[in-house]
């Protein structure tokens, strides 16, 4: 159990380490899942199995998924599937997968029936939706009314964006036509330096 | 940044899992579950406005974008 906590925490660390010196995005984003699944790990040997089985469910699983939608969506064409084609060369799988490893050794170690001298007292499911659904009843309402601002405030962003697309990309100087082709030529470039419009 | 501002709310979740833990208390689950909701409404308009940010100025840079237009 004790062990377990401390080689997930020591991944979570090690991998969230590497998501922040990686200069790659997707690279980052694996890194990201795999801290993710560690702080899960960490939360099922702290006793927490509902919240570990959320942090996977919503954290590892809605958000990157969103994560790597949106990343993948910015890039597209033949130069950026070359791009990552050179990025997923074949060294790059070992450090993850020995990250993955030492995680899945914890989390086996900890289904394993082991001694529970040191097992920290489990917070049942049922007593989290108790004290939820009781005393912060509030707080359900108000992360309910946030989601929904979040829905609205996203729904608004999305839709601005494809209606007034030409206008304001006139008035900024910026053609939609002529430049996005150049979308395949990377996608962090630094804003000063940008290509000069296609014409 | 967006991916680093998770980590952050994870770290936050994380501490308040690990405090409910030690005192055997359910708090600390709800905080998380709080925080999860936090982190997906934020992802959801924070995704959108990288997108928008990208169709503007074609880059990811958010020093591109330090240009106000009232």
């Amino acid at each position: 159990m004790q062990a377990a906590f401390y080689l997930a925490g020591a991944v979570a660390v090690a991998s969230t380490a590497l998501m922040v010196t990686r200069l790659n995005v997707v690279h980052a984003l694996l890194y990201l899942v795999l801290s993710l699944i560690a702080v899960a790990v960490a939360f099922f040997a702290l006793g927490a199995p509902l919240v570990g089985a959320l942090e996977l469910i919503v954290y590892a699983g809605a958000i990157m998924v969103l994560f790597v939608f949106v990343v993948m969506m910015l890039n597209l064409g033949d130069e950026a599937s070359e791009q990552e084609r050179r990025w997923l060369a074949p060294g790059i799988w070992r450090l993850p997968l020995a990250l993955g490893a030492v995680l899945l050794g914890g989390a086996v170690a900890l289904v394993l029936p082991g001694d529970e001298a040191g097992a920290v007292q489990p917070v049942a499911p049922k007593e989290v939706a108790v004290s939820l659904f009781g005393p912060y009843a509030i707080g359900v309402e108000l992360a309910s009314m946030l989601l929904l601002a979040g829905l609205a405030g996203a729904y608004h962003l999305g839709w601005q964006r494809r209606a007034r697309q030409p206008e304001e990309e006139v008035r900024d100087g910026l053609d939609t036509a002529g430049a996005r082709p150049a979308a395949g030529r990377g996608a962090v470039r630094p804003g000063p330096r940008r290509p000069p419009r296609a014409a | 940044m967006l991916m680093s501002l998770e980590v952050m709310l994870n770290a936050a979740g994380l501490a308040f899992v690990a405090a409910g833990g030690r005192w055997a208390q359910a708090d600390g689950q709800v905080m998380f579950l709080f925080v999860l909701s936090v982190a997906a409404a934020e992802v959801a308009v924070g995704l959108a406005l990288v997108l928008r940010l990208y169709k503007r100025t074609l880059s990811l840079d958010a020093d591109a974008a330090s240009r106000l237009r009232g």
